[in-house]
């Protein structure tokens, strides 16, 4: 039979098209975990880089002298097996493991320590210029390291710094190979080498990042054979590759997205981290000078709806200044400001103030700031509902920051802020404290300055007890909460979204990706 | 006419120059800076300063400007504050993926958009014709994002026949069928505007031309239709129809912008975005000036085709 012209060519067509659709997206290997990122690595170089993203990768490849131990955010050994710290509090002395080396082949010893540290404080080191090292800072209270024999290592404090241990854990305190960073120079963002339980394999800009399981972990080789570290900015396209089976595993779900993985295919795991957003109020002029009118916002948001309507329960209640994360330093007695619309109304007349008109700065977006938009809305309809007269004024995040951080005096009454933290000390110690008002370099943007709060946070920050810290910050906390120079709002509970083909995944306080014991069937 | 074409080419000079300035005082004047950028929560004004002096931002900014000017004239372009590594190699890397896709676009929605437009004019009023606008609008009328987003869950959540994001597959051979299959989507999405645009111009620059003497002439001694229209109108038409074609191929670049969010796909457009909301001034710099200098470029290659079609045009 002759087919006419035009079928034969309709029919090669479709051909085509199927042939063009029938290898049915490739399911992921088994082995090979595929993980959905928010965005491009700035680079893999620990010391060098700020962002979450970069710490989920850079965990897995590099390891501190501590760490937190799994679910919680206490400090145990890792590449130090243990450590002495002086009466005083300034003298740290870590004994290091034994035979461990870096994925380049060099080995790991006091002088690395001492090479990664002297690398990010000391201006005349010869590899300071492969920086810049932004949080360098977390560290600026050590005034030497030094190597005390081939496994013990020295710190030397200028003064007590209670945190110092926990910032060796965060991502800035991992350990680099001198050798790779000699070997690189500036480049070494790009060919990192740790001693992790994965090893560096490849970096394909903007489509992957690789790394391969370490067969010579110390801690125990990992189960997966490799990691895809894939970047997907845009929410929408990431649940799309979930949901197309194209990632393993995705973070940062939207909260409108979560519905879509009900159901046997997909486990969605949930923590809460060390992540509190808040209204800054403005304690210098305007309504929120009386004490009354900021007990009275606290009390006429309904935070309750925040976190489970617009959140869609991604988020908890806060009840103070610090996140219960940080279980050890956390006042459990503090109970959240309730929703009291009329409590609120009669806390207004009792200040004599009415329809207090209120400028409100919301942002576009932000880190941390969950859905800034959404949620500045639903907070000025609470706040008018009880007399409030808000004003809105939104601004792009760097632009936001811009106006908020030199202080809200003859700028707003009220800016929304989220703060991530890796210990209780940072947050209160640099934005409710008197000597951080924005003009003496801190982020106390609303003024707040209360005595007896700036003298609990500076005995808390150099004591070394930590019992003793635990008291004064619980103290701290239940002052801050009745005094209120803040709306206490939420703390951030992070999901991620796996397949049913990964197991042993759980999210750490800590927001870091662990990936050392998760299996990929 | 290498005459014309150098003296279009010097004329390029102040143009790229203009476009170094605008693009230079307008990263001064947003506020935010990269430090504060990068550093978050942590920008205190003391670690911002540090930063600042460590990035080479402590300068006056005039001199920052002729800095950067004279090492760009020496071919550096700098070094990308976010992605620690040359803006030059980014881009170029970068501008590599938006030619493909805004060059498969740009294909696509000549080829369609032209045949749907002769069409078109040859049924005027007729039933193709009516079906072709039908479609033409519709397609005008729908965002491209949208567009994107709604293909992405059609073929590649629920019927699963092809990837929803990226240009390569992650594992498996990087050849021209894998390249395929991820472009189809992003290139479709991204050219059905300027299809359904080259189309109603097609249409009306045909219908004039179809009116012209010597169509009639050329059907009068007897030539075939499909060759009136076809060989002797739309060669006539294609005088018009190419300003039209340079002005969409510039819509497409730009509309990759989109596209690039959606699909994910590498391209100059999403780094643009990421490099402005995370404050690369260097990357966002010397981005815009490269894209720049090749609108620019297209622009001449344009005119120079045009005046070869049509001797009227003087060069």
């Amino acid at each position: 039979m002759r087919l006419p012209n035009w079928t034969r060519r309709a029919v090669l067509a479709g051909a085509a098209a199927l042939a063009f659709a029938a290898p049915a997206v490739a399911q992921t290997p088994p082995g090979v975990l595929v993980v959905g990122q928010v965005a491009e690595p700035q680079a893999l170089d620990p010391h060098a880089v700020t962002a979450v993203n970069d710490f989920r990768i850079l965990m897995n490849i590099y390891d501190g002298l501590v760490r937190y131990a799994p679910g919680t955010l206490d400090v145990e050994p890792a590449l130090a097996e243990s450590w002495d710290i002086s009466e005083d509090g300034t003298v740290y002395t870590f004994q290091l493991r034994e035979g461990v080396s870096f994925h380049d082949g060099s080995p790991f010893n006091a002088e690395a320590v001492v090479f990664n540290f002297e690398r990010m404080l000391n201006e005349d080191h010869p590899y300071y210029d492969t920086g810049p090292f932004p949080l360098s800072f977390f560290f600026s209270s050590v005034a030497s390291v030094e190597a005390l024999d081939d496994l013990t290592v020295q710190f030397t404090l200028s003064e007590p710094y209670a945190p110092f241990l926990s910032n060796l854990a965060y991502p800035t305190g991992l350990i680099v190979s001198p050798a790779a960073v000699e070997q690189h120079g500036s480049e070494f963002g790009r060919n990192p080498s740790g001693t992790g339980p994965f090893t560096f394999a490849e970096w394909r800009s903007n489509e992957a990042v690789v790394v391969e399981g370490n067969p010579d972990y110390w801690d125990g080789a990992p189960s997966l054979q490799a990691v895809v570290f894939r970047p997907i900015t845009d929410a929408n396209t990431r649940v799309a590759e979930m949901l197309s089976g194209g990632i393993d595993l995705m973070v940062e779900v939207p909260p409108v997205a979560l519905s879509e993985f009900q159901g046997d295919d997909f486990t969605i795991v949930e923590q809460a981290g060390p992540h509190v957003w808040f209204l800054i109020l403005n304690l210098r002029e305007g309504p929120f000078t009386n004490p009354l009118v900021r007990q009275a916002a606290n009390y006429a948001i309904n935070k309750e709806a925040l976190v489970n309507d617009v959140l869609e329960g991604t988020a908890e209640v806060a009840a103070g200044p610090t996140p219960p994360a940080f279980a050890w330093a956390y006042n459990e007695a503090l109970e959240p400001y309730p929703y009291d619309p009329d409590r609120a109304r009669e806390l207004l007349a009792e200040a004599g103030v009415e329809s207090p008109s209120v400028t409100f700065y919301v942002t576009e977006g932000g880190s941390g700031m969950l859905d800034p938009v959404a949620m500045g809305t639903a907070i000025q309809a609470d706040l008018e509902a009880v007399g409030f007269d808000v004003a809105i004024e939104t601004y792009e995040w760097n632009t936001f920051l811009g106006r908020v951080n030199p202080g809200l005096e003859g700028e707003a009454d009220m800016a929304e802020m989220a703060w991530m933290t890796n210990d209780p000390d940072t947050l209160p110690y640099l934005a409710l404290r008197t000597e951080a008002f924005p003009d003496a370099g801190g982020f106390n943007s609303g003024y707040y300055s209360n005595p007896e709060v700036d003298a609990l946070l500076e005995e808390a920050r150099t004591a070394t007890d930590q019992d003793r810290r635990a008291e004064l910050y619980r103290e701290m906390q239940q002052i801050v909460h009745d005094d209120a120079p803040w709306v206490f709002v939420a703390n951030w509970v992070q999901n991620a979204v796996t397949s049913n083909r990964v197991e042993n995944f759980q999210l750490e306080p800590s927001f870091f990706l662990l990936l050392g014991d998760v299996v990929k069937n | 006419m290498a005459g014309y074409i150098l003296k279009r080419l010097i004329t390029a000079i102040p143009v790229l120059f203009g476009i170094s300035v605008i693009v230079f005082l307008i990263m001064a004047l947003i506020p935010g800076d990269p430090a504060t950028a990068i550093l978050g929560s942590y920008a205190t004004p003391e670690n911002v300063a540090r930063l600042n002096a460590d990035l080479g931002l402590d300068k006056p900014e005039w001199q920052q400007f002729f800095i950067w000017l004279g090492n760009m004239l020496q071919g550096d372009f700098g070094r990308s504050f976010q992605l620690n590594r040359p803006v030059l190699d980014e881009v170029l890397e970068r501008f590599n993926a938006t030619l493909v896709l805004a060059g498969t676009s740009f294909v696509l929605c000549s080829v369609l958009g032209i045949v749907a437009g002769v069409i078109s004019a040859a049924n005027q009023y007729g039933w193709a014709d009516k079906g072709i606008t039908f479609v033409v609008l519709l397609g005008i009328s729908i965002p491209s994002f949208f567009l994107g987003m709604m293909m992405i869950l059609v073929f590649a959540v629920n019927l699963r026949w092809l990837p929803a994001s990226g240009m390569w597959p992650i594992y498996g051979d990087r050849d021209l069928w894998a390249l395929l299959r991820h472009l189809a989507m992003p290139a479709f999405a991204l050219s059905v505007v300027a299809t359904g645009v080259i189309a109603r111009l097609s249409r009306s620059a045909m219908l004039e031309v179809l009116r012209q003497d010597f169509i009639r002439t050329a059907r009068a001694k007897g030539v075939h239709e499909r060759g009136v229209i076809w060989r002797h109108a739309l060669r006539a038409a294609m005088v018009s129809i190419i300003p039209v074609l340079g002005i969409q191929a510039g819509f497409v670049l730009s509309g990759a912008v989109y596209i690039e969010v959606v699909f994910q796909w590498p391209g100059i457009g999403r780094m643009l975005v990421d490099a402005i909301l995370r404050r690369d001034i260097l990357l966002v710099q010397g981005g815009v000036v490269i894209v720049a200098a090749c609108y620019v470029l297209f622009n001449i290659v344009v005119d120079v085709a045009q005046s070869l079609l049509d001797p009227r045009i003087k060069t």
